[in-house]
C-alpha cells in the first residue's frame, strides 16, 4: 500500500515539475532580490516590514493558486486522458489513488514554499546586510502557509472529485476568500440570535478558518507565536485536510467512471 | 470492500470534522477575541488599505464597519473602561468609505459617551464627524451629531451653537436645526435642552446601540427633572405644615399631587425621611448623578 501511494505521489509530482509550475520559483527569486535594494529607496524605516509582508504574502497567493490550479486537473485530467483505467486496473485502490494525489501535490506545494523561503532570507540578507534571531519567526508563519496548503489542497480536491475544472476551481477559490474572513464570520455569529446566529456559527465552523493560519501581520513585526497555538493550529490543519480528504474519497469511491 | 471503505471513509469524515471544531475552539481561545482586529495597530491607513483593495474598498469598508460595531458591543457588555481599537477602526472604515454615514453617525456616539457607555473620547469623535462633514458637507445630520456632542459631552455650548446654526443652512435641513442653534444661544446647559437632543437621537437613529445609550439618557434626564419637580413640592408641603410628608398619599391629600409618582421605567419615587426624592433603582439610571440642574446657568 506505501509503495502504491509513494509511486502515485510522486509521479504527481514529477508532473507537476514537467509541467514547470516550478518556474515561477525563478521569477519569484528574482524579481524579490532584484528588488530587495529598492525597497529602502522607496520606503522609510520599512525595508524590513515591506519585504516580509510582500515575501510571504506572495508564498501564499503563489501557493494557493499552484494548489488550486493542478488540484482541479489532478482527477479530471486523468479521466480525460483515459489514464485513470490504466491505473484502476493495476491493484490500486481509489481511496488510494485519491491520497496519493494529494501527498503529490503537497510534495510540490512544499518544496515551492521552502525554496521560495530560501529566496526571503536572501533578500533579507542583501536588505539588511544581516539576519538575526527575530527572523527565524518567518518560518513559523511560513509553517502556517504550508498548514494552508493542506486546506486548500484537500479542497480542491474533493471539488475536482465531483466537479468540473473550471467550477473546482470557482469553489476552492471561494472558500479561500471565505476562510481569510472566518474570524468575522465568527464575530457575526457571536452578536447574531436565532436562526441566523446558529446558521452563521455553523457556517464559521464548517469553512475553513485560514483567518488562525495567517502568521504574516506577527511576524513581521517581532510578536511571538506561542507553542501552544502553534501545536493547535497543525491539530487543526491536520484534522479539518484529513476530514475534507475522507469526503473527496467518499465521493470518489462512489462515482461511476463508465 | 468498497462498501467497507466507503462506511469508513464517512466515519471518518464526521469524526475527524467534530475533531476539526473542537480543536479550533481551542485556538480561538488561544488567539484571543480581537485577534483579527489587532491587525489595525500596524496598519499604516486606511487609505493605504484603499489602494491594497484592488477597488473593492466599499465592501472592505462593511466589513470594517461591521468589526467596529462588534468590537464596541463586545466591549459594551463587558463594561470594559478602554476602547483602544475603536477610533483606528473607525478611521479606516471612513477612509476606505467617505460615504458611509452611519459609520460617522454612530461611531461619534460610540466614542463621545464615557466608559462603560462608550470610549470616553469626545475630541475623537468631533474629529470623525468634522471629516464627515468634509466628505458630505450636505447632510444636516452630520452637523447635529457635531453639535449634539459639543453641547453634550464637550460642554462647549458655543461650538454647539455653531454646528447647528452651520447644518441649518444645508438644503433641506430639518427646521429644528435652527430651534436648536437658537436654545444654544438663549438657555446653555439645561436638562430640558438635553432631554430633547437625546429625544431626537432616540428617534431617528437605526443603530439599537445608540438607541439603548439614549434610552438610558433619557429616563436619567427625565428622573432629574421629575425628581427636582417633587422635591419643589415637598418644600411646599413642608413651608404649609411645619413637617415633611411621611408618604405621598400626605401630598396626595394636601391637593399637591395627583397620584403616586413613577419614573419612566414604571416604578414609584422614593419619598426618604427628611424629603429627600430619589429613584427606587439608581443602576437603572446611569447617568442620574451627572446630570446639570435645570436652569442652572
Amino acid at each position: 500500500m506505501t509503495s502504491r501511494l509513494s509511486a502515485i505521489s510522486l509521479n504527481t509530482f514529477r508532473e507537476a515539475v514537467r509541467d514547470r509550475v516550478l518556474y515561477n520559483l525563478i521569477l519569484f527569486v528574482l524579481l524579490l532580490v532584484a528588488s530587495a535594494p529598492l525597497f529602502g529607496a522607496i520606503s522609510i524605516d520599512i525595508e524590513r516590514l515591506l519585504l516580509i509582508n510582500l515575501s510571504l504574502s506572495s508564498i501564499s497567493l503563489f501557493g494557493v493558486i499552484i494548489a488550486i490550479f493542478i488540484g482541479i486537473g489532478l482527477v479530471s485530467k486523468e479521466i480525460e486522458k483515459k489514464t485513470l483505467y490504466t491505473i484502476l486496473s493495476r491493484p490500486v485502490r481509489r481511496w488510494e489513488f485519491i491520497l496519493g494525489k494529494y501527498f503529490g501535490l503537497m510534495l510540490t506545494l512544499v518544496v515551492n514554499a521552502l525554496l521560495m523561503t530560501v529566496g526571503v532570507y536572501a533578500a533579507l540578507l542583501i536588505t539588511a546586510h544581516k539576519l538575526t534571531a527575530a527572523d527565524a519567526r518567518l518560518l513559523v508563519a511560513v509553517y502556517f502557509i504550508i498548514l494552508q496548503f493542506l486546506m486548500v489542497t484537500a479542497l480542491t480536491l474533493l471539488f475536482s472529485s465531483f466537479s468540473t475544472p473550471i467550477f473546482a476551481a470557482i469553489f476552492a477559490f471561494a472558500l479561500f476568500a471565505i476562510g481569510t474572513f472566518a474570524d468575522d464570520l465568527r464575530n457575526f455569529a457571536a452578536m447574531a440570535h436565532g436562526p441566523a446566529g446558529w446558521l452563521a456559527t455553523a457556517a464559521a465552523y464548517a469553512v475553513p478558518n485560514f483567518a488562525s493560519l495567517n502568521a504574516i501581520f506577527q511576524v513581521a513585526h517581532d510578536q511571538p507565536i506561542p507553542g501552544s497555538l502553534i501545536a493547535y493550529n497543525t491539530l487543526y490543519a491536520l484534522l479539518y485536510s484529513a476530514a475534507v480528504t475522507a469526503g473527496a474519497v467518499l465521493i470518489f469511491e462512489r462515482r461511476n467512471l463508465k | 470492500m468498497k462498501r467497507s471503505v466507503t462506511t469508513i471513509a464517512a466515519l471518518l469524515l464526521v469524526a475527524l470534522f467534530a475533531g476539526s471544531v473542537v480543536t479550533l475552539r481551542k485556538v480561538e481561545s488561544l488567539r484571543g477575541r480581537e485577534a483579527t482586529l489587532e491587525e489595525v495597530l500596524y496598519l499604516p491607513s486606511g487609505k493605504v488599505l484603499k489602494r491594497l483593495s484592488l477597488g473593492y474598498s466599499g465592501l472592505l469598508a462593511n466589513i470594517y464597519w461591521t468589526r467596529a460595531v462588534q468590537y464596541f458591543g463586545a466591549k459594551r457588555r463587558e463594561r470594559a473602561t478602554r476602547y483602544d481599537l475603536l477610533a483606528p477602526l473607525l478611521d479606516i472604515t471612513t477612509d476606505l468609505d467617505p460615504k458611509l454615514i452611519v459609520a460617522y453617525e454612530s461611531g461619534a456616539i460610540f466614542l463621545s459617551q464615557k466608559p462603560p457607555e462608550g470610549a470616553g473620547q469626545p475630541e475623537k469623535a468631533v474629529e470623525l464627524v468634522e471629516k464627515g462633514i468634509r466628505e458630505n458637507p450636505n447632510r444636516w445630520r452630520l452637523y447635529f451629531t457635531l453639535g449634539f456632542i459639543h453641547y453634550l459631552d464637550r460642554k462647549d455650548f458655543k461650538a454647539a451653537q455653531e454646528a447647528f446654526e452651520r447644518g441649518s443652512q444645508v438644503p433641506g435641513a430639518h427646521p429644528a436645526m435652527k430651534v436648536m442653534a437658537a436654545r444654544m444661544a438663549e438657555q446653555g446647559n439645561t436638562a430640558a435642552v438635553a432631554l430633547e437632543l437625546w429625544t431626537a437621537i432616540y428617534q431617528t437613529t437605526k443603530d439599537p446601540m445608540v438607541r439603548d445609550t439614549a434610552v438610558k439618557h433619557i429616563v436619567s434626564l427625565q428622573a432629574t427633572t421629575d425628581i427636582e419637580e417633587l422635591s419643589r413640592i415637598v418644600e411646599t408641603y413642608r413651608q404649609r405644615t411645619g413637617a415633611f410628608p411621611s408618604s405621598w398619599g400626605d401630598l396626595i391629600r394636601a391637593g399637591l399631587i395627583r397620584a403616586v409618582p413613577h419614573d419612566l421605567t414604571g416604578t414609584p419615587y422614593r419619598l426618604m425621611p427628611g424629603g429627600a426624592v430619589w429613584v427606587e433603582d439608581p443602576g437603572k439610571f446611569p447617568f442620574l448623578a451627572e446630570h446639570p440642574q435645570r436652569n442652572s446657568n
